[in-house]
């Protein structure tokens, strides 16, 4: 039982800032039920094996016990990442026929010049400055313009979608207690955010771009095509998804690399480093912490216990990925780590869909933030945070500098 | 820079193509091709590629194949009884030898280091060889393997050994030299079997598929647009062969002897499906039929191949895809159990003698091994298999320098994968012992789908059509001996095939060839000799 108490710790707030030490308390049970039913998963290889286990669903309509009021995607309709194979694997490939290979293999390869220059031009925001608050002023507009340009939404509609999708990412979370209120608020944030892009799909449809999700409405294969209700639960989860967590990704490394000086010392002039430490940095600080939908299907004998059919499964990637079973001196910060595998995208089916994108997009906001900030320091340690324990990071990130350097040739 | 992918581990993220489309190709859903030596210009992209990797399959510049992080024991650490110096020879410098020598270094041997090698390249990868290099996506001679380290090693390349004496412990080469050694390592692999009638496969336009060399006439020859290939045999290679060529777009005709491509691997129903992914791809496949002879025209050049049906395929070009023959010749004499099953082994990789007795300083690893394998009833095994020749070459380096409280058998299940047509098929476990099969996941008809063997009631294998994701965890099955069929419930049920019989042939036996007598009576003196026939 107290890992339960410690389950709850983490839920609270005030764990947010350093959940670490906690993880590791999990750890000592490292498959565990929760009194209201839910199974706990925290070190790497159970979470691995759970992850490509065909006996796990993603579909919650398979819980043994549904809460009142829950629905089935919190996304809006039936996007694939909440819903099993065959209807995955077809949603699923329907949706990288558009973004990556084989049939769009340099699709994002292509947006690089783009984000560098959403990046640069974002940072020359700065000049004149000596505090700036990171997530609004880059780590934040940055994907959601580099999303906006993929999937082919109006970059000034922002501050609309952006509402909704906060409502549906604080709903996100792992327990089962007050979920139906959570899945309630979400709702009508997803309603809404649903019929924005119905509108939108529909004029794709008549006026299709070289975007995304003109790809969606207009295209029709051997496996036939998505239907508007797929359309639209899809675009939903690629617009929250592609905004809501690389904003932590990018977060979440400027807090650590302004915690490790000796780094941004070593990017400087290293630029190779960045590939790994954002690497590290998905395992280190990754910006999702749990994946708290998935459904045993049948009785799952694993580490010395058994998952009961139609039980909720909570697997908690960020602290497999800091398992010392796993990875050697796991609480270090080490971009030298080679042969390094996390839990940062997840793994098996669901993998995450933009993982490139992201990827990228992390590389080049830290390069170019480290590059160009003279002398910077945290103002407060540690910063806010937002209020999800699922989708962790900061809410606001200041820094104070002495200048911003010119944009690198 | 050189790159290789651990295609074993490989799951078909495709995260590498995203971030160097340059280099990294999907074919299909899953199969991956790749430059395993693309442009220095393209380094930055390949770094992101393998940082990328979701189960660091991808190599660069090194091959280390390590696959955890947490800290390697090393020797002299205290464990006691470790061999660190002396002399130690690996004969075959191909991807096991290669292997080998990197991990015992890695091991912490110190000691001299000699490398045997029958060809003069360095270790070089085999798989491109019959898919990116056919095709030229690639130029051929982009094939090398990242070094497992800068290994300290003599190196003696176009010399192989002719002749292994164990009472004086020494190599002979084929230029007459010795080489004495405390400890040698037996990694002289295979060779294409070439065609059985001499004058006909000295026809111009008769290949094999084995070597770099055999590669690069072969690429050639199907650059200059035959007007048919004719592949004989529908294993693994001749099957990729195939492929290639229709990627080339050339018209290719494919002979099986057995009633579907990729039988003899994993039985009659999978076979099928295979045959019905070929034919959609235009390859005119003749199964239940051989080759009965190849004709040439005045110049000595591939007119035509007669079929044992009667009917006749004319082609300019023929790849006879008939398997391997073990390289076992030079150890004729030697008192090793060596013939055509390959050099006899145990689990810890430590080479058997005639009498069936293990022997201390001499060690087998790769193509040529056979070992009784644990999970299989101690059956023994060969396989040729690249995943196989990494790991029982990491196993053999390990045991040739540890005591015998620290060897590691060789237990890993066998895993091996082929692309062909777009399709990625892997498999783990051993899909001929079987004598049930059912498709667990997916579906048949839409060539995606997950099959289960069992024998006996027990899950003895799994194969996998673009579904590699999955197949972790049917591993973990066989490996706890779980019951056949599966008895649970799990995602994309929808058992469009089987269970039913796997129509898995009858095994003929390896040891043609090759004769055991046993003389004498007193335990003492019963002893067992080998008499050769034709290999």
């Amino acid at each position: 039982m107290a890992s339960d108490d410690v389950f709850r710790q983490i839920l609270d707030p005030a764990a947010r800032a350093d959940p670490y030490p906690l993880y590791a308390e999990l750890r000592e049970t490292p498959v565990f039920r929760r009194e209201d039913g839910t199974w706990v998963v925290s070190t790497y290889r159970e979470i691995v094996e759970l992850l490509h286990d065909p006996r796990i669903s993603s579909d919650r309509r398979n819980l043994a016990h549904r809460p009142e009021g829950d629905v089935a995607d919190g996304m809006g309709g039936v996007s694939f990442i909440a819903t099993d194979p065959p209807e995955h694997d077809r949603l699923r490939r329907l949706a990288v026929r558009h973004f990556g290979p084989p049939h769009s293999a340099g699709r994002v390869e292509a947006l690089r010049p783009e984000m560098l220059a959403v990046t640069t031009e974002l940072i020359d925001g700065l000049t004149g400055h000596t505090r700036a608050d990171l997530v609004d002023e880059v780590a934040y507009p940055l994907p959601v313009t580099v999303i906006c340009r993929l999937l082919g939404v109006p970059r000034e509609d922002e501050p609309r979608f952006h509402a909704w999708a906060d409502a549906v990412v604080e709903s996100l979370g792992p327990g089962e207690e007050d979920r139906a209120e959570r899945e309630q608020a979400r709702a009508e944030a997803v309603s809404k955010l649903q019929t924005y892009l119905a509108d939108l799909a529909a004029a794709r449809r008549d006026a299709p771009g070289d975007d995304l999700l003109s790809g969606l409405v207009t295209y029709e294969g051997p496996e036939g095509r998505m239907s508007p209700v797929e359309v639209i639960a899809t675009s939903a989860l690629l617009l929250i998804a592609g905004h809501e967590t690389t904003v932590n990704l990018i977060t979440n490394g400027m807090l650590t690399l302004l915690r490790h000086p000796e780094l941004i010392k070593r990017l400087r002039a290293e630029p190779d480093l960045i590939v790994t430490t954002v690497e590290e940095l998905l395992r280190y600080e990754p910006p999702v912490h749990f994946l708290s939908s998935r459904v045993a299907l049948a009785d799952i004998p694993i580490a010395g216990t058994t998952i009961p059919a139609g039980a909720p499964v909570v697997l908690v990637l960020a602290s497999g990925s800091r398992d010392p079973a796993h990875v050697s001196h796991p609480d270090t910060f080490d971009p030298d780590r080679r042969y390094s595998e996390h839990l940062g995208f997840g793994g098996g089916i669901h993998y995450c869909f933009g993982a490139a994108l992201a990827r990228l997009e992390g590389q080049i906001a830290l390069q170019q933030l480290v590059n160009r900030l003279v002398n910077p320091r945290l103002v407060e340690d540690p910063p806010p945070y937002r209020p999800s324990a699922t989708l962790r990071g900061p809410r606001h990130l200041l820094v104070d500098f002495d200048a911003v350097s010119p944009a690198g040739p | 820079m050189r790159v290789v992918i651990d295609l074993t581990r490989c799951q078909g993220y495709g995260q590498c193509a995203y971030l160097a489309p340059e280099v990294f190709t999907m074919h299909g859903d899953e199969a991956v091709a790749y430059d395993p030596e693309p442009d220095e210009a393209q380094r930055e992209h390949v770094l992101r590629a393998a940082a990328a990797c979701p189960v660091q399959a991808l190599h660069v510049d090194r091959n280390t194949m390590r696959h955890w992080t947490a800290p390697v024991r090393r020797l002299g650490d205290g464990s006691g009884g470790a061999v660190r110096d002396g002399h130690i020879v690996i004969v075959g410098g191909s991807l096991a030898g290669g292997r080998a020598a990197g991990v015992l270094r890695r091991e912490g041997f110190t000691g001299r280091l000699t490398v045997i090698g029958e060809e003069t390249h360095e270790p070089y990868d085999r798989p491109p060889l019959s898919k990116q290099i056919l095709t030229r996506r690639v130029p051929a001679a982009h094939a090398r393997l990242p070094r497992l380290r800068e290994v300290e090693a003599e190196w003696i390349p176009g010399n192989p050994a002719t002749g292994l004496d164990l009472s004086t412990k020494t190599v002979r080469l084929a230029d007459g030299r010795e080489v004495a050694f405390d400890r040698v390592l037996i990694a002289t692999g295979t060779r294409a079997r070439p065609w059985p009638h001499e004058a006909e496969a000295a026809l111009e336009g008769v290949h094999v598929l084995r070597t770099l060399e055999d590669a690069t006439g072969l690429r050639e020859a199907l650059a200059a647009g035959p007007e048919r290939v004719l592949v004989i045999g529908g294993g693994f290679t001749g099957s990729e062969v195939a492929s290639a060529c229709r990627e080339l777009g050339l018209p290719v005709t494919l002979v099986e002897r057995g009633p579907a491509p990729l039988v003899g691997a994993l039985g009659g129903v999978i076979g099928r499906i295979a045959g019905d992914i070929q034919r959609d791809h235009g390859v005119d496949l003749r199964c239940g039929v051989t080759v009965s002879s190849l004709e040439g025209d005045g110049a000595g050049r591939l007119r035509r191949a007669r079929l044992s049906d009667g009917s006749t395929v004319e082609a300019q070009v023929a790849v006879v895809a008939l398997g391997a023959v073990r390289n076992v010749e030079w150890l004729r004499g030697s008192g090793l159990a060596a013939g055509p099953w390959g050099v006899a082994c145990d689990a810890g990789c430590r080479a058997v003698d005639v009498n069936g007795l293990v022997t201390d300083d001499v060690f087998v690893a790769g193509d040529i091994a056979r070992f009784p394998h644990p999970v299989f009833h101690y059956q023994f095994m060969a396989l040729e298999h690249w995943g196989n020749a990494v790991a029982q070459a990491e196993v053999a380096a390990h045991n040739m320098v540890s005591d015998q409280a620290h060897r590691w058998p060789h237990l890993s299940l066998p895993v091996f994968w082929s692309s062909q047509f777009g399709v990625n098929i892997k498999s783990v476990g051993v899909p001929t012992l079987a004598d049930q099969l059912v498709v667990t996941q997916g579906s048949v008809s839409a060539r995606r789908f997950v099959a289960v063997y069992g024998y006996k009631g027990r899950i003895t294998a799994a194969v996998t059509f673009d579904q590699a994701i999955w197949l972790e965890f049917y591993q973990r099955l066989i490996e706890r001996a779980a019951p056949f069929p599966p008895d649970f419930r799990h995602v994309d049920m929808r058992r469009d095939t089987g269970p039913g019989p796997a129509e898995v042939p009858e095994r003929a036996l390896a040891g043609e060839g090759a004769t055991v007598v046993v003389t004498g009576h007193d335990p003492a003196e019963r002893s067992a000799s080998l008499l050769y026939g034709e290999l």
